[in-house]
């Protein structure tokens, strides 16, 4: 009986195993940041339709799993969204492909257009609570937040810098149900990729400096972080090439078209 | 021939228990692995009683998340216990039978509707309605308790409903030839003779309501918090877990596992109470 098991597993284990080699494909495995992950489809999409011979595979998980299964080798290619990069990914050739503004938002409702740096740390701090003392009306301000462990509030919070979050800040677990939450409460405020800025939300000048591609490009907008891909060893074969399309000025226009900001 | 076909099926039953048997286990294993030495290494009373969660500072106690799990469990066994039993009761006692045929199906659909759907419907319907009436984010500890309290009626009600039938008819009647109410009838011979499997049904709710992740974590605001009023946002065991889970390595997985073992226990705490609740009432029969 159990033999007979034995036999039947081993043989489905090798069909499984020749169908996946049988086509002769080589395949790459994208895994992190869920910023970038919608722009790796994107781009893994375009580069197939040109390269046959090559199976990309793109799966979320956020930027820390990006860089352990870089790491591991679980993926071929990881992906992060971070102001500087742990320590975890010191064996990990990083690329820079794309930049992200990270835009402060509130309720079009909100009266209040711009903050400085002090006061949007004041506000994510629970030093100042109320809308009236940054010019708005006399209601409590309701700050969103990201999980720990999220690029994005990562990157919010290496650039502000003294970040110590409120404990009754409300926690979202990604930019889009932050949108959601912020466009649903007039007195809230949160923050989330550039790319995700529509009509249901406004997006705050931050020390003036509007949030706009120009303005991040230029780099008066001080909220970007980049966007790396991380590779373990160095860059080579079919992973180095899908890293030269992204970077190619067809790759960069996808990016770019899609909401995101070129690396250069 | 016909022996080899009844071993073989025999055989192959046996495996497909011990599937469901072994997944327990390695499942169980898996997490006490992954979560105890956690719990050991950072300390016991660390872990339970400090507030301070804090993972990229390596401050790891989840005091708030189980006083929050509990608030938000009784909130909605608050709401969801006396409707889920009152409910059973009038479709036991005061509807016809061939109505609560259709009637009870109809309350079990509720367990079918995706836990999603129900988050949706809290986050667009009843947080505004919370944060414009009573003031406050809405996405709150209410919030979280009224969505839960609809989500454990269909358990609450068709076990209490199971168990309020199985009083034998011949109790009722003695009651009613005594020249008791319907009423009279129900709280002095139903309710008592049913009452073990009605508190088994409130059991599993809690069950149910302890481990509701998706629509907790859309509803209930997920601050880390220990909360001072209603209206207070909370996170609880489960929506720590799944929120923090894709992100967190090392000391910080480590410690989202050990917040599973903490809710695993809880869990297998209500069910076994809930399981020997249920075997005395057997037995009593």
């Amino acid at each position: 009986m159990f033999k007979k098991i034995l036999v039947f597993s081993s043989a489905l284990l090798l069909i499984a195993i020749m169908w996946g080699c049988g086509k002769g494909k080589t395949s790459i495995t994208l895994a992190g940041s869920t910023a970038f992950q919608p722009f790796a489809e994107k781009l893994a999409d375009q580069y197939m339709a040109t390269n046959n011979n090559v199976v990309i595979t793109v799966q979320g998980g956020g930027s820390a799993v990006g860089i352990q299964s870089a790491n591991s080798g679980a993926a071929q290619i990881g992906m992060a969204d971070l102001v500087t990069l742990p320590k975890e990914a010191k064996d990990l050739t990083a690329t820079v492909v794309a930049k992200d503004g990270v835009a402060i938002v509130v309720n079009p409702l909100n009266k209040v257009t711009d903050l400085s740096t002090d006061q949007v740390r004041d506000i994510f701090n629970g030093k100042i609570t109320n809308w009236k003392e940054v010019g708005g009306i006399d209601a409590p301000i309701t700050v969103v937040s990201r999980e720990a462990g999220s690029g994005t509030r990562s990157s919010f919070e290496q650039i502000v810098t003294g970040i110590n979050l409120k404990k009754d800040a409300l926690i979202q677990d990604s930019n889009g149900t932050i949108r959601e939450t912020v466009a649903n409460d007039a007195n809230s405020i949160g923050y989330v990729s550039h790319g995700l800025i529509n009509e249901k939300i406004k997006a705050l000048k931050i020390d003036d400096q509007e949030c706009t591609v120009e303005n991040i490009v230029s780099g008066k907008y001080k909220l970007v972080r980049p966007i790396f891909l991380l590779v373990k060893g160095s860059l080579e074969g079919e992973t180095k090439n899908f890293i030269d399309y992204i970077l190619s000025d067809e790759g960069q226009k996808t990016i770019k078209a899609e909401g995101l900001l070129p690396a250069k | 021939m016909k022996l080899i076909g009844e071993k073989g099926v025999k055989r192959i039953l046996m495996l497909t228990a011990f599937s469901a048997i072994s997944a327990l286990l390695l499942i169980a294993l898996f997490i006490l692995n992954e979560g105890l030495p956690f719990i050991f290494k950072y300390g016991v009373k660390d872990f339970l009683f400090s507030s301070d969660w804090n993972p990229h500072l390596g401050k790891y106690g989840i005091y708030p998340m189980i006083v929050a799990s509990l608030w938000v469990t009784f909130g909605a066994l608050v709401i969801g216990a006396p409707l889920g039993v009152a409910g059973a009761f009038f479709l036991t006692e005061y509807v016809p039978k061939s109505i609560m045929r259709i009637i009870k199906p109809t309350i079990e659909l509720l367990a079918a509707i995706p836990s999603v759907v129900y988050g949706f419907i809290g986050v667009m319907v009843l947080a505004p309605l919370i944060r414009n009436n009573f003031g406050g984010p809405g996405l709150s500890l209410l919030a979280a308790s009224i969505i839960l309290g609809i989500m454990i009626l269909p358990t609450v009600i068709s076990i209490s409903i199971d168990s309020i039938m199985a009083v034998p008819q011949s109790y009722r009647e003695g009651s009613l030839a005594l020249g008791a109410t319907t009423w009279q009838t129900i709280h002095m011979v139903t309710v008592k003779a049913s009452k073990s499997g009605i508190i088994a049904s409130i059991i599993l709710g809690m069950g149910r309501a302890i481990g509701e992740t998706m629509a907790v974590i859309m509803v209930a605001g997920n601050s880390v918090n220990i909360p001072h009023s209603p209206l207070d946002s909370v996170r609880t065991l489960t929506a720590n877990i799944a929120l923090e889970m894709s992100y967190a390595t090392g000391l910080h997985r480590q410690a989202l596992f050990a917040t599973g073992v903490v809710l695993f226990i809880g869990i297998i705490i209500l069910n076994s109470i809930a399981s020997v609740v249920l075997r005395k009432r057997a037995v009593k029969k």
